[in-house]
Formats: structure tokens, C-alpha cells, sequence
């Protein structure tokens, strides 16, 4: 079934046209489905009138990076043949607890109208949107050919909904819940699926928090001959994984359950045979709880790991140690901190192929502790990983010299988040700011994309950053600078600049205005907790009629005071969903 | 309430704390106090069955330079519970029907109603160089909830299996300590994998990671304790040097727990039902085992002062419950 519509075509036009029309429309057509990036795709429609109806009739896969910029009626307008949608909503700062709830960036609109023009849907990529189990349940009913599910970071749905999509995608290929807020009612959604089914591909229910029946489990994995990813939630046992695991050695990617049962050898020599059996798997997470007396049965898969994912394992640095020498493949390496320094020098030994690191808080709120990784674990890393272009690093200390010599060491880095988690903290040998580590980073790191700054920080970074910072894509700013001309150097520099982020700045109206020329170019703007009034908000928005001005209304704050700031580029005007806590300026 | 006022002027930066019901409380608060509280605040987590015994951290603040000074207010109008294993934020009154009908499902920042975003500004603390603590402000350091949640509750779910493996091969004194229960006139528990497990969180002073206990394991102290000191000498972490002297000398040669002794540098103690500190081995086994809440391996230096509910046998002073 391939309902793929085609326009009229204009007769008088191809026979006597003023300009030459190289290529019938179909091989133009053909050759433009064949770009894939989304980015290329938006550039190739602005050529001129005819790539924009090529480009129009032939796109399949749409991505809008903020739900609010567009409606789901003009998308549908312009792209008959949509069959694959990716849509973000929510400010990303809500991960945080910064957006209240009952916010908006609810989809079920967008599924109305996708129902009545994209009947022949496949894929839904949702990120940050709030989906309710009535939209679950439409979707399920509304889209024969349905095929992927992905839900990140989403919240609204329980496991009901679930049950919809388990009992009636009867072409489902993809379900992937991930790190959503959802009312976890019991695992029974699983059991929907129908014995008939066979098609799920990837499977990945590992934030899920109640129990699944591991019987229709098994078997749904032992019927699915094409399952590739498969990442269960921690009520899997250990003995649980090794069955699934024998019925599916094709498996790529897998996300174990709980590591902590108690084995007798025999068990344990069964999971490592599991794990070495699987040939083809690149990609493991879940470790739950693992610890150095039941680790040892991943190794016989080490060897091909590409993504080792331990951040939900409490490892201390000599498991973490004794681990990674096996691991030389790996490209991708999340953990927590509890592997210290130490673990660390393992990583920049064991893993020279290492393009990215992400080491992520053991205990967040706990600054009396003398924990976690410092300045010199990061370094350690970078003069083994050459290769390192992506890294999230959680600390409590930094010095400036030691980032100066991270990005020496490794000077492409396209990523660089950086958390020192005591806001306003300084270089701790040398007491000063801050400013020279990240003015090292953008001067060094000419490809970078991604900056996330903390620290002592005043305006220079800043400087630094519009100076030198050509290719960056997405600030995060914390607890940072000095004046207005912080965020005003920014403004007039960066470029590329698409989505900046701040909170708890001293940057006012005068830096808000600063931006005026730059706002429609970029995505969105957030601003929590700055010194925007609402009279520099509403000057915002009369000059720039076609950005949307939103103000949070914070209960406890002034009425001139304009706490949380969120401003986009939009083509549809004010948003019609938002709540009273929002104006729209 | 004043107790939660007094906490705040206490720890100097807002932190507002909710002290578990039933509690007698006082306002003094020590570094070590903190350090239980802290450990406590991030185990907070929905199925721990009695969401009114939890400690919530409650509190987010207007930090950073000239951010928006909010009002001092002290609008902790109730008490706040993290039914959903929320962290750093604000709940008030409001909060509560929402979290208790839904206390039974899962980290759900869904459940959330709108007043996470409060901030609630103490003594207007301004941060110039990394005054401010990362655990009073709201969403940060920028961690998502669910890996919070989620590593929360590993943290908590660490159980003895190395110890129970520790256990099995030295069986010999195992058996010793089985037949000294016995003959203090225990019942025999099944030794076998307990079908109804009784965990109870434990921490140490001085290490930040708590773990879990399954008491429905032991049948008397001298195991209970053996297993702790194995828990915690095992998994020791580059920490503070105090946490790590103690270790050498927790057991005696004769196989006799010093915890239990209290002749070490650390005591064994316990929070029961009623929200009051004990040291543990004062009471039969199995009334222990009926009133325990959880259990806190304290430094004896901080532990002048907990009452025993017989009378003193080792002549310790009256509780100060914290």
C-alpha cells in the first residue's frame, strides 16, 4: 500500500519555458529523496521553485526541532507524503524542573491532523512532548502501517497506552521508552503483544519500573527473528537475561536488567557463554547494581563493545579498572563518578579509540564529600583518547590550566558540557575565574558545536566565546557572568548560534535587546532567573512581531519581573494551547 | 514547624527539611547530621512504604549574581514528602493531595503540580565564589530526574550479596554464630532465600553511598553486624581518612562484633518506628527486627546519648533523637 500522491503535471510549462529544465521532475524527485539530512533537505528547497516542489513531493521524514514553530496544518499543506515525524517540545531546561507543568507541547493535536493526511504514518519520534494514553490509544487506531515509537523525556502516558500500541500496531517494529514521566501501572502492556506479532526490531522498556510477565517476554523475543535492540527494565534478573539472550544472540544492542543475584558457577558460566555468544553486539547498558563479582560475564563481549553505557552501576575505580583493558574497542563510554580519577587513568589506557565520555554524578547534592572525579581524571583521559569529541563532565574542581591542556590533547572536540557543580566556583588552585579554561576551549576546538560553561565565570568568557566560538550551535549558560555585556558579546559574535540557554545570570534587558537580529535565526531562547522585566519582554516583542514572546509567571515574584523568558521563531504567531501562567507578550 | 525553621537558619542556606512524624527533634544539626540527612534526601524514592517517614529536601533558592532576590519566605507550610523521588524542589500544601494519590506509581515528574518551580530564597545568600551549594538550588546540578530516581534506588538496593558469599565459605563461622543465636533462644529462621526479605537501608558516617540490608537474613546480631562490616569495609571508597581507621578494628579476634561491643571507633545504631535513634543489641532480636527503620553506623564520638530501650546494661546515656 503506497499512497504516494503526485501533482498534475504542468504541460505548457515543459514544452516552451523560458528556462531549461534539465531533468524531468520524477529523476528530480529521485535524485532529492536521496538526500537524507534534514538540514540539506531545508537547503535544497530554498534553490528555487522547482527543487521546492521536488523537495516538497518528496520528503518522507520531517523534523521540527521546537513543536511551536510551525502548525501541524501548514506542515501538512506543504508535505503530502510524510511518513516519518520527529518532534521536540518542551524547553530542555524542563528536565530540570524549570517549566512548570501543564505547560503545553501536548502532540494530540498534531496527531489529529497527521491522522486525516498522513494515514499511511510510520514513524513517531517524540522528545519532550506530553502524550496522554487517549493519543497512545488514537494512534494506535489511527495508523495501519505504523512502525516506530520512540519516547524520550516524554510524560502524560501511562502503561495503558502502551497496551494500545502492544495490542494494535500489528507492524511495529520499533518501541522505545525512554526516561519518560509516566504513571507506570504494571507490566501487563507487554502480554498485548500477539502472538502473531513478529515484526519488533528494537525494544527498549529499560526506565519502565514495574514488572513485565518474562514468560510472554521470551517468547516475544524468541518470535521476533529481526530484534536488534533489546533493553529490558531492572526487575529482569540475571538468570532472565541469559534465557533472552540465548533466544536472540543476533542481538546488537543490549540493555541488561538487575546484575545482583546470586549465582552458583554454573549459572555464571551459562551468562558468560550468553554474552559470548552474541556476536554482533556493540551496545551495552542497563548494569543495574553491577558489581565486580558478576561483571566479569560481559567480557567475553567486550571485545566488540562500542557503547558501554555503566552509569546506572556504582563501580569504584579498581572494577572499572579491571574491566576496560578489555574493552579497547569502545568509542562511546558513559559512567559515574564513583570510578574517580583512577578509573579514569583506566579509561585514557584502555580506550585510545574513545570518542566520547560522559561521566554523570554519584551523588549530586552531597559538596561535604571529598568525591568523585576531578581535574586531573579529565586530563588523564584526554592524553589517552585522542580521538575524545564529546564529553559531559560532572566535577566539584577544575583549574583552568588543567582544560587548557585537555584541548590540547584533543582539539576536536565538537561537545564539550562541562559541570562543575557548585555554582560560581573558581579555578581551586589559582582562585581566579574560570574565563581562561573556556577561552582555551573556543579558541582551541574550532568544530565546536556544544558548550555547557559553569564555574566563576565573568563577562571574558564571554567575550571569548562570540570571539572565537564560529561553528557553535548550543550554549548553556549557569550562574555565569558579570554584566549585560556577557551575554551581549555573545549575541553579536557566534554565528551559528541556534538554542542558548541561561539561568541565574545577572543579564538584563539591555543583553535581550542586544540579541534583536540574531533571535529569528535561532531556535529558541531561555532565560530563567535573570534580570529581564516585563517591560524589556514586551519591548522584545514589538519589534520582533514574528517571534513568540513567552513569560512564565512565577506566583512568588514581582509583576515587573520577568522570571522565566522563552522566546522562538514561529510562523503560526502566539500559541493558542498556553496556559494562564504563560503570556505571551 | 519551628524545627524546620530552626533547620534552615542552621544549615545557612535554606536547606528546609522535613524530619520524619513522630519524631522528637531538635534543632541543632551537626556536620554529621548533615551528612545522614544528605545521604537520606537523595534515597528518598517511591516505594519505600512509608512516604511520611521520608526526608524531602525542600528547598531551591534565587542564587547567582543579581538573579531575582525572591522574598524570604518561609512558605513550608506542610510537611513534604518526595512520594515520587523528586529532588531539590519546592512542595507545599498544595503538593500534597496530588502525591499522596499517586504515591504508589513510580518517579513520575508528571505528578508534579505546578509549585516545582518555586524557589524559596533564604537569608538572601549571595554566591560569590562557589559560596553556594549545588543541593539548594532548584534543578541543579542539571541532572535529569530520571537518572536521579533511578540511581537512588541502585544506591538503596545494594544488598549483602557479598556478604551471604562471604557467608557461605567460611562456613565454620558461620556456624559458630548460627549455634550462639540458636542458643540464645532464637527460632530457627529458614536459611534458605527469604520469601519475604526485609530491607532496611543502612549508612555510614563518612560514606556517601548507603546500602541495603536484608534483615529477614539473620537471625541475630553477631551475623547482622558481621555482615555491615563487611558491606562497608568492602566497599570502601577513597574517602575521608576516619571512615577507613575504624575498619581494622571492628572485629575482634574472638569473633565478636565490635559494633555490637562498641569498643570501636563506630556504633551500630538504629532508627525505629517511633523515629527515635537506638543502639542496636538492646533488644531481642526479633523486636529489633519488628521496630527497625533503618540503620546508621554512627561514629561513637556522636553517639553519646542514645537510649536503649532496657535500661543501660553498657551504662550508654538517654537518646538525643535526631
Amino acid at each position: 500500500m503506497d499512497p504516494v500522491r503526485k501533482r498534475t503535471k504542468d504541460l505548457s510549462k515543459s514544452v516552451d519555458s523560458a528556462h531549461l529544465a534539465p531533468f524531468p521532475d520524477e529523476v528530480l524527485e529521485k535524485v532529492l529523496s536521496l538526500v537524507k539530512s534534514h538540514k540539506d533537505r531545508s537547503s535544497v528547497s530554498l534553490v528555487c521553485k522547482d527543487w521546492y516542489n521536488a523537495d516538497r513531493w518528496s520528503r518522507s521524514k520531517i523534523f521540527i526541532g521546537n513543536c511551536y514553530s510551525v502548525s501541524p496544518e501548514i506542515v501538512a499543506r506543504r508535505f503530502p507524503n510524510i511518513r516519518s515525524v520527529t518532534l521536540k517540545g518542551k524547553p530542555r531546561f524542563s528536565d530540570f524542573n524549570l517549566v512548570p507543568q501543564n505547560w503545553g507541547a501536548d502532540i494530540h493535536s498534531w496527531l489529529v491532523v497527521f491522522a486525516q493526511v498522513y494515514p499511511f504514518l510510520e514513524e513517531l519520534r517524540l522528545k519532550r512532548m506530553v502524550v496522554s494514553d487517549e493519543s497512545l490509544e488514537f494512534l494506535a487506531n489511527s495508523f495501519p502501517g505504523f512502525k516506530v515509537l520512540s519516547l524520550l523525556s516524554c510524560d502524560g502516558f501511562s502503561t495503558d497506552g502502551l497496551k494500545a500500541i502492544a495490542t494494535h500496531c500489528k507492524n511495529l517494529t520499533e518501541l522505545d521508552i525512554q526516561e519518560n514521566g509516566i504513571d507506570d501501572l504494571g507490566g501487563g502492556w507487554l502480554s498485548c503483544f500477539p502472538e502473531t506479532f513478529v515484526s519488533l526490531e528494537v525494544l527498549n522498556f529499560a526506565s519502565l519500573n514495574s514488572d513485565v510477565t518474562f514468560d510472554a517476554l521470551e517468547r516475544l523475543v524468541s518470535r521476533c527473528k529481526a530484534l536488534r535492540v533489546l533493553k529490558v527494565n531492572k526487575h529482569i534478573s540475571l538468570e532472565q537475561i541469559q534465557k533472552l539472550l540465548l533466544r536472540a544472540p543476533q542481538l546488537m544492542e543490549v540493555g541488561t536488567g538487575s546484575f545482583q543475584q546470586e549465582l552458583v558457577p554454573r549459572q555464571f558460566a551459562e551468562l558468560e557463554t550468553a554474552f559470548g555468544s552474541c556476536k554482533n553486539l556493540h551496545t551495552l547498558s542497563g548494569l543495574w547494581e553491577a558489581s565486580s563479582v558478576y561483571l566479569p560475564v560481559i567480557y567475553p563481549a567486550c571485545a566488540n563493545l562500542t557503547y558501554l553505557n555503566l552509569s546506572y552501576a556504582t563501580l569504584q575505580s579498581d572494577e572499572l579498572s579491571k574491566l576496560l583493558p578489555n574493552c579497547s574497542n569502545l568509542r562511546r563510554l558513559w559512567v559515574l563518578d564513583t570510578v574517580e580519577d583512577k578509573g579514569l587513568e583506566a579509561v585514557g589506557s584502555s580506550c585510545p579509540l574513545l570518542e566520547e565520555l560522559r561521566v554523570f554524578p554519584a551523588d549530586p547534592f552531597d559538596q561535604d564529600m571529598v568525591h568523585g572525579v576531578t581535574e586531573s581524571g579529565f586530563v588523564a583521559v584526554s592524553s589517552g583518547c585522542r580521538k575524545l569529541h564529546y564529553v559531559l563532565y560532572f566535577c566539584r574542581q577544575m583549574t583552568n590550566a588543567a582544560v587548557a591542556t585537555i584541548v590540547k590533547n584533543c582539539p576536536d572536540f565538537t561537545h564539550f558540557r562541562l559541570c562543575i557543580m557548585n555554582p560560581g566556583q573558581a579555578d581551586y588552585l589559582t582562585n581566579d575565574p574560570m574565563d581562561e579554561a573556556f577561552g582555551a576551549v573556543v579558541k582551541t576546538c574550532t568544530k565546536l558545536q556544544r558548550l555547557a560553561v559553569s564555574g566563576l565565570l565573568t563577562d571574558k568568557t564571554f567575550e571569548y566565546i562570540g570571539k572565537y566560538a564560529k561553528n557553535l550551535e548550543t550554549l548553556s549558560v549557569a550562574f555565569a557572568g558579570s554584566s549585560d555585556r556577557g551575554m551581549q558579546s555573545v549575541m553579536e559574535g557566534c554565528p551559528k548560534l541556534r538554542k542558548l540557554e541561561i539561568r541565574d545570570c545577572p543579564f538584563g534587558n539591555e543583553a535581550l535587546l542586544s540579541g534583536l537580529d540574531k533571535y529569528e535565526s535561532m531556535r529558541s531562547l531561555w532565560m530563567s532567573a535573570c534580570n529581564l522585566t516585563m517591560n524589556g519582554c514586551r519591548q522584545l516583542a514589538k519589534n520582533m512581531p514574528r517571534l513568540n514572546v513567552e513569560v512564565i509567571k512565577d506566583e512568588e515574584s514581582d509583576d515587573s519581573e520577568a522570571d522565566k523568558v522563552y522566546v522562538y521563531r514561529s510562523v503560526v504567531g502566539p500559541r493558542r494551547d498556553a496556559p494562564p501562567f504563560v503570556l505571551t507578550l | 514547624m519551628e524545627n524546620i525553621l530552626g533547620l534552615l537558619d542552621n544549615s545557612g542556606g535554606g536547606i528546609g527539611r522535613e524530619v520524619p512524624s513522630g519524631g522528637s527533634t531538635t534543632g541543632s544539626m551537626s556536620t554529621v547530621d548533615n551528612l545522614v540527612f544528605s545521604s537520606e534526601v537523595s534515597s528518598c524514592y517511591p516505594d519505600e512504604n512509608n512516604d511520611s517517614d521520608e526526608l524531602e529536601l525542600g528547598l531551591g533558592l534565587s542564587l547567582g549574581g543579581g538573579g531575582a532576590a525572591a522574598p524570604l519566605n518561609k512558605s513550608l507550610k506542610a510537611p513534604s514528602w518526595c512520594g515520587n523521588g523528586q529532588y531539590a524542589r519546592i512542595l507545599t500544601a498544595k503538593d500534597l493531595p496530588c502525591l499522596v494519590s499517586k504515591s504508589s506509581s513510580s518517579s513520575s515528574p508528571s505528578t508534579i503540580p505546578k509549585a516545582n518551580h518555586k524557589r524559596i530564597a533564604a537569608d538572601s545568600v549571595s554566591p560569590p565564589n562557589g559560596a553556594a551549594s549545588s543541593s539548594q538550588v532548584v534543578g541543579w546540578p542539571p541532572v535529569r530526574a530520571y537518572r536521579m530516581n533511578s540511581l537512588n534506588q541502585a544506591k538503596l538496593s545494594i544488598t549483602e550479596d557479598f556478604s551471604s558469599i562471604v557467608d557461605k565459605s567460611e562456613n565454620a563461622v558461620v556456624n559458630k554464630d548460627k549455634n550462639s543465636c540458636n542458643k540464645q533462644g532464637n527460632d530457627t529462621m529458614d536459611k534458605g532465600p527469604s520469601k519475604t526479605s526485609l530491607f532496611v537501608k543502612v549508612n555510614m558516617d563518612g560514606t556517601a553511598i548507603g546500602r541495603k540490608v536484608d534483615l529477614s537474613a539473620h537471625n541475630c546480631y553477631e551475623t547482622l553486624a558481621r555482615t555491615l562490616e563487611d558491606m562497608f569495609c568492602r566497599s570502601k571508597t577513597a574517602n575521608t581518612k576516619s571512615s577507613m581507621e575504624g575498619h581494622n578494628i571492628l572485629v575482634e579476634a574472638g569473633g565478636s562484633s565490635k559494633l555490637l561491643v562498641g569498643s570501636s571507633e563506630y556504633v551500630l545504631t538504629y532508627e525505629d518506628k517511633e523515629g527515635d535513634w537506638m543502639l542496636v543489641g538492646d533488644v531481642p532480636w526479633r523486636m529489633f527486627v519488628s521496630s527497625v527503620k533503618r540503620l546508621r553506623i554512627m561514629r561513637t564520638s556522636d553517639a553519646n546519648g542514645l537510649a536503649p530501650k532496657i535500661q543501660e546494661r553498657h551504662g550508654r546515656q538517654r537518646a538525643r533523637a535526631i
